[in-house]
């Protein structure tokens, strides 16, 4: 069982065997999770911030759950409120919040590469918690634990990724894991929301559904980004629905025990029918808000293992 | 002032096309005479031996950024000077991007007098085409011109509105007036930071496809089959655009184009983890894009080669890449960056200061750019192979942001004259 990693700032440098340590480690944590006494002393002494640049419940309450399951001290940071506004940069930020001696720095900003860019500034163990549309790597290790434990193994699947690929950091970070955990991937969505050159990650691209999703195991939906729309992407919800929103009927053409996933909050009606999303017979969409504190557990566990083995460093 | 006798020297003549041992005499600003070898004896005059190294015609650089006015602390005529000197650039042809643009005879007056005042080399300011380069209304192109302006352009920014831009360009015909573009089509590359494909994608950038620059090259090139003005591109840097570029020539029209020194050495591959040092305007390109560049520079369709020198300061680059700003520094590295591509064996020494002296001089109608006996003593004196590692803290431009900062480097420049004068000296 080995973790290289100082940071986790995405699933590109993650090997096949470290992900598969990190979902094993979040196996017990759902055990933990699901007794009665949930508390671990893992990350005791330890200070975890969270530094959210853009607005996000779901994820930064999940890792305010796990760091304080682990006995971590956590505290939230609504960077929109704050040092922004004032016109600090990223990097002053970054150098004041270091001066507080941190050991874990989970952080979300809109821009590609801010995460990266962070890292390099600070001395604790950074968690990228979605850069702009690049990686989002706590999501895709939370949805590889939903498959694996769904489908028994996470490899050898057909797992189709649908709509808005492109405005999407959880279908990169999907396509990276299950591309190197040796699956069968298909992208599908209107050709306006597939990024260029996706062609090039040994996956395979569809326009229509039926065509896409035909013998899938798993069914992968995204967000319809409308807040990223900078307009004229498609030309209505309505018609976005009818072709690409996953119904019972699009789903039939999928294997009869194909799983539904999304990684929410979800546009019902848009990219999803609401009663499928809520069949537990085929959506696993609450099992993924689960399994997304286990995961976001054994991710902090594992950088707290790497950074209790340096030695102190005494400088700022 | 006494003359200068450079003996000893391969001489690189891009007019000839040839490399050849020779010596020339300097004297009155001017090559007064142009030997083969052995030199004769010359009374009274200091003699430079070259000891080999070569000598070419001084770079005339289009389109570079001085600070002056507006933007001072990022780079003054003075510095940028200093970089151009030791970087073997006798002419500066600088943009009007300033704060605020050269749009007016007074502003450029202005700099005209900062630039003789404090800089070594050469300096020939462009105005800008429209009035604070907005492209609602054309500039006082006529009296631009009289206060000295060699060119007329709104640099990164596309005048949109085709009725402003084909009225500037006809009225600029009447003046037999150069303008220089910037071959985009600005609604497809809004917003992006990097060249759309694989590497963009992965590492999720909002990305301009390569084709932008086709269609605004497209569009300019048809204005300019109407209006009949003088054009420069200012960067062709895609493969698709060289079609609609050799169309152009082949129909006649006084039509030329250039591209940067990054275009030519690095791919969009180089910006690796979001390093900001390597955003510049337009992107990175693919491989394949830099490989149809550079061939486009061997063959001639692409006339003339630029650093697009762009100093930032260290604030504006330590932001997340979209944020950051663009652009690179290069008057004093663009020699040894482009000696890479001498080095590897894809561009021979004659070709290279066809594309950074001889046309760069004649577009813009100077008669230096040349080894011929009565054109100006611009002259750069280099050893191609002394090699040495960028540190970009010992560059002179006062902003630092090169992308070669460490790179391994082969190529050092002696001395740079300037109308027979030496500018700069190494040490």
């Amino acid at each position: 069982m080995r973790f290289d990693q100082r940071h986790l700032l995405g699933i590109e440098p993650l090997r096949p065997d470290e992900i598969t340590t990190l979902l094993d480690l979040a196996d017990q944590y759902v055990t933990l999770s699901r007794s009665r006494e949930k508390h671990s002393s893992v990350l005791s002494g330890l200070t975890q911030i969270n530094m959210f640049f853009e607005n996000s419940t779901r994820t930064q309450s999940s890792f305010e759950i796990a760091g304080k399951r682990l006995g971590a001290d956590v505290m939230n940071m609504a960077m929109q409120a704050s040092s922004i506004k004032k016109g600090e940069t990223l990097i002053d930020t970054a150098l004041t919040l270091n001066a507080m001696h941190p050991d874990l720095l989970v952080v979300r900003h809109p821009h590609s590469g801010a995460v990266d860019l962070l890292a390099q500034k600070v001395n604790c163990a950074v968690i990228n918690a979605g850069d702009g549309r690049h990686e989002h790597p706590t999501q895709a290790l939370l949805d590889a634990l939903t498959i694996r434990r769904a489908k028994g193994r996470l490899h050898r699947l057909n797992i189709a990724i649908c709509g808005d690929i492109a405005h999407s950091r959880v279908a990169r970070s999907n396509i990276l894991l299950l591309h190197k955990m040796e699956n069968r991937i298909r992208l599908v969505g209107p050709a306006t929301l597939m990024p260029p050159g996706m062609d090039a990650f040994g996956v395979e691209i569809y326009d229509d559904m039926r065509e896409g999703l035909a013998d899938a195991d798993v069914v992968m939906m995204l967000r319809l980004q409308k807040e990223r729309m900078d307009g004229g992407f498609i030309p209505s919800e309505r018609e976005y629905y009818h072709r690409w929103g996953l119904d019972a009927e699009k789903l039939s053409v999928a294997k009869p025990d194909a799983i539904v996933m999304h990684p929410g909050p979800m546009n019902r009606g848009v990219e999803i029918d609401g009663t499928l999303a809520d069949d537990i017979n085929r959506s696993v969409i609450q099992e993924q808000v689960e399994m997304g504190v286990a995961v976001r557990m054994a991710a902090m566990d594992l950088l707290a293992r790497n950074l209790r083995a340096r030695p102190t460093e005494l400088s700022a | 002032m006494t003359a200068t006798l450079i003996t000893h020297a391969r001489l690189i003549d891009p007019d000839a096309g040839s490399i050849s041992d020779g010596a020339l005499l300097l004297d009155g600003g001017r090559i007064a005479e142009r030997f083969d070898t052995p030199a004769p004896e010359v009374p009274g005059a200091e003699v430079i031996d070259a000891g080999g190294a070569f000598l070419a015609p001084g770079i005339v650089d289009i389109g570079v950024k001085v600070g002056e006015p507006g933007e001072r602390h990022k780079e003054s005529y003075k510095t940028a000077g200093l970089a151009a000197a030791a970087g073997g650039v006798t002419t500066m042809v600088t943009r009007p991007d300033t704060t605020p643009a050269i749009d007016t005879p007074e502003v450029l007056t202005f700099i005209r007098d900062r630039a003789e005042d404090d800089s070594p080399v050469n300096v020939l300011p462009m105005a800008a085409l429209t009035k604070g380069r907005e492209g609602r209304e054309m500039t006082e192109l006529g009296f631009l011109l009289d206060a000295g302006a060699v060119a007329f352009t709104d640099c990164d920014r596309v005048v949109t509105d085709t009725k402003v831009l084909s009225r500037a360009m006809t009225y600029a015909r009447s003046l037999g007036a150069l303008i220089m573009a910037h071959p985009q089509e600005p609604g497809l590359s809004k917003g992006g930071a990097a060249t759309s494909g694989k590497f963009a994608s992965l590492r999720g950038l909002p990305s301009v496809s390569p084709m932008a620059e086709r269609m605004g090259l497209d569009r300019d090139i048809a204005l300019v089959e109407m209006t009949g003005v003088r054009y420069h591109a200012d960067q062709i840097t895609t493969a698709r655009a060289l079609p609609a570029l050799e169309r152009a020539k082949a129909n006649g029209f006084d039509v030329t184009a250039g591209t940067s020194m990054h275009h030519l050495t690095l791919n969009e591959m180089d910006l690796a983890d979001y390093r900001t040092f390597f955003k510049v305007k337009p992107p990175l390109r693919s491989e394949d894009d830099r490989q149809a560049v550079l061939e486009a520079v061997r063959t001639g369709l692409i006339d003339i080669i630029g650093s697009f020198h762009t100093p930032q300061d260290e604030e504006s680059k330590r932001l997340p890449f979209e944020e950051a700003a663009s652009g690179a520094v290069g008057l004093e590295t663009m020699l040894p960056v482009l000696l890479r591509l001498y080095h590897s064996g894809e561009l021979d020494l004659p070709t290279l200061f066809r594309a950074l002296s001889l046309n760069p001089a004649k577009r813009l109608g100077l008669d230096c750019g040349r080894l011929a006996k009565g054109a100006p003593a611009d002259l750069l004196l280099f050893d191609a192979d002394k090699p040495f590692i960028l540190d970009r803290f010992k560059l002179q431009s006062k902003s630092k942001n090169t992308p070669f900062d460490g790179a391994r480097l082969q190529g050092k420049v002696i001395a740079t004259f300037v109308a027979g004068t030496a500018v700069y000296r190494s040490a």
